[in-house]
């Protein structure tokens, strides 16, 4: 049996339902939330500040530090154990990484910009929706940006290539699958994340990448809307 | 402690005034909304001024402690996140978020809330556990009351999953059995600045208090918790109406859980 319809009746080529709202969180110097599906993201920007241990601190520029937690119950099936974990980590670390090329940190010396980025609510495609809110959170603490990062899984699931996969159609199991997920700079296309698990060829990853720079634009459109929907 | 702070929050409240405005006694706004994420059994979100706390309550399928194979398990825990406050930090659990949790834990445990025996589907080898997870979002002071309102709204909003005669738990199906619940216990605490006693403090006030007092009720107007914190040491005549105005301000609180 094939791959012909996706189980929540989108298009191939359809993101989920997204919303986005910046400034949700007063505490913070920056906040964005952003929900695509029935993934939630938080993300909250708290620096520049002063960076502790002083032996991580850099007379240069100030460091960015990405912080990635599923809350104990946004997932479905057993409790999460708060604490993070080997996966949590990197997904901190490759957030960061899909953040920097946007920022000029060169003014904060020995300072730390901290982005904690939480889930409530995950189906699929949490880093993404993180990395998305994070950026909004960045730019509506003021931090120097060139421009904002939108990001968004693809792939394929049987003999289709997809945006936006749904958890169900991670764990698709009659035909080979293709998690891919995507960071990019909108305004030169440029991607800031990339990582895949699954199986793809060459000809479909093509398809799949070029799908996702579409789609990014549309989140990145939605982004932009959201900061100025605060600043108006 | 700041001390310039602490005198001017003393000057205000000397003259019947708080620094937004309220009253001693009087509480911000609270909102209670249910059913705020999907994959958690039970969840509710509390609005209490600018204060957003989150509440979610997973339950699982273990064997029950030796010594009560006939009791099923509650656990509450509190996750102070950093993405909620610049002074909370990463790392292990705070002393801070320990106490909070523990304090809430012990408001539902021994006002008996939860009729543990009913969550004993065999017995001496499948019980429910009941866990409770706070997670403040926004923490514009008094997380303590606002995450204990959350906690027993989550519960309150909880169904068990669908288990299958050999105890296989689908988490994807929600049955329509909530938990028994036959208390609702309400959480306040009262703080102690100066000779003034105010309920529902800010972040400036929480860091200028001398003593709290927080007292769990249930309906009837019985106490079924107490925690004292703070450096100063209370009289009793201080405590009576530290309880006075908790139980006042209780009813106020119930009334939002509705």
């Amino acid at each position: 049996m094939s791959f012909t319809k996706r189980p929540d009746g989108r298009k191939f080529e359809d993101l989920r339902k997204m919303e986005a709202k910046v400034g949700v969180i007063k505490r913070a110097d920056g906040s964005a939330w952003f929900k695509i599906g029935d993934t939630e993201a938080y993300a909250a920007v708290y620096g520049p500040r002063e960076l502790y241990p002083r032996f991580m601190q850099d007379p240069q520029k100030g460091i960015l530090r990405c912080h990635y937690n599923m809350m104990p119950f946004s997932g479905s099936g057993d409790r999460i154990r708060p604490g993070g974990n080997r996966r949590s980590k990197e997904i901190g670390l490759v957030t960061q990484k899909a953040l920097l090329p946007v920022l000029d940190l060169s003014k904060f010396s020995n300072a730390v910009v901290d982005v904690f980025i939480e889930f409530p609510q995950t189906d699929a495609g949490s880093r993404c929706a993180g990395i998305t809110a994070a950026a909004m959170a960045l730019a509506d603490a003021g931090i120097p940006m060139k421009d904002l990062i939108a990001a968004v899984a693809v792939g394929r699931v049987d003999d289709k290539v997809v945006a936006d996969l749904c958890y169900d159609e991670e764990a698709y199991e009659d035909g080979p699958v293709a998690d891919i997920p995507l960071a990019m700079l909108p305004a030169t296309g440029k991607m800031s994340l990339l990582q895949m698990d699954g199986e793809i060829g060459k000809e479909q990853l093509m398809q799949a990448l070029e799908l996702g720079k579409k789609a990014m634009m549309d989140i990145h459109a939605l982004q932009t809307k959201a900061l100025k929907e605060k600043y108006k | 402690m700041s001390k310039a702070l602490r005198t001017h929050i003393l000057n205000g409240l000397d003259k019947g005034l708080r620094l937004d405005g309220r009253k001693d006694s009087e509480i911000r706004d609270i909102k209670v909304e249910y059913d705020v994420t999907k994959n958690a059994e039970g969840s509710a979100k509390v609005t209490w001024g600018e204060t957003e706390v989150i509440a979610g309550v997973k339950m699982g399928l273990e064997s029950p402690y030796d010594d009560s194979p006939e009791d099923g398990n509650l656990m509450v825990n509190a996750e102070l996140l950093p993405l909620s406050n610049p002074e909370f930090e990463t790392g292990p659990p705070s002393i801070q978020s320990i106490e909070m949790a523990r304090v809430i834990d012990r408001g539902i445990r021994e006002s008996k809330s939860i009729d543990t025996k009913k969550l004993c589907l065999k017995k001496g080898e499948k019980v429910w556990s009941v866990m409770v997870d706070i997670i403040p979002i926004n923490d514009a002071g008094n997380l303590l009351d606002a995450g204990s309102l959350a906690a027993i709204a989550a519960i309150k909003n909880a169904k068990f999953p669908e288990v299958s005669k050999d105890f296989e738990v689908d988490y994807k199906k929600k049955s329509k059995t909530g938990i028994p619940l036959k208390q609702e216990p309400i959480e306040v605490t009262v703080y102690k600045i100066g000779e003034h006693l105010i309920v529902d403090p800010t972040i400036d006030e929480l860091k200028v208090y001398d003593a709290r007092l927080t007292v769990a009720f249930v309906a009837n107007g019985d106490l079924v918790a107490m925690q004292k914190g703070g450096d100063e040491a209370i009289t009793i005549e201080t405590i009576g109406k530290m309880v006075e105005l908790a139980h006042k301000t209780s009813e106020v609180v119930r009334a939002k859980l509705g």
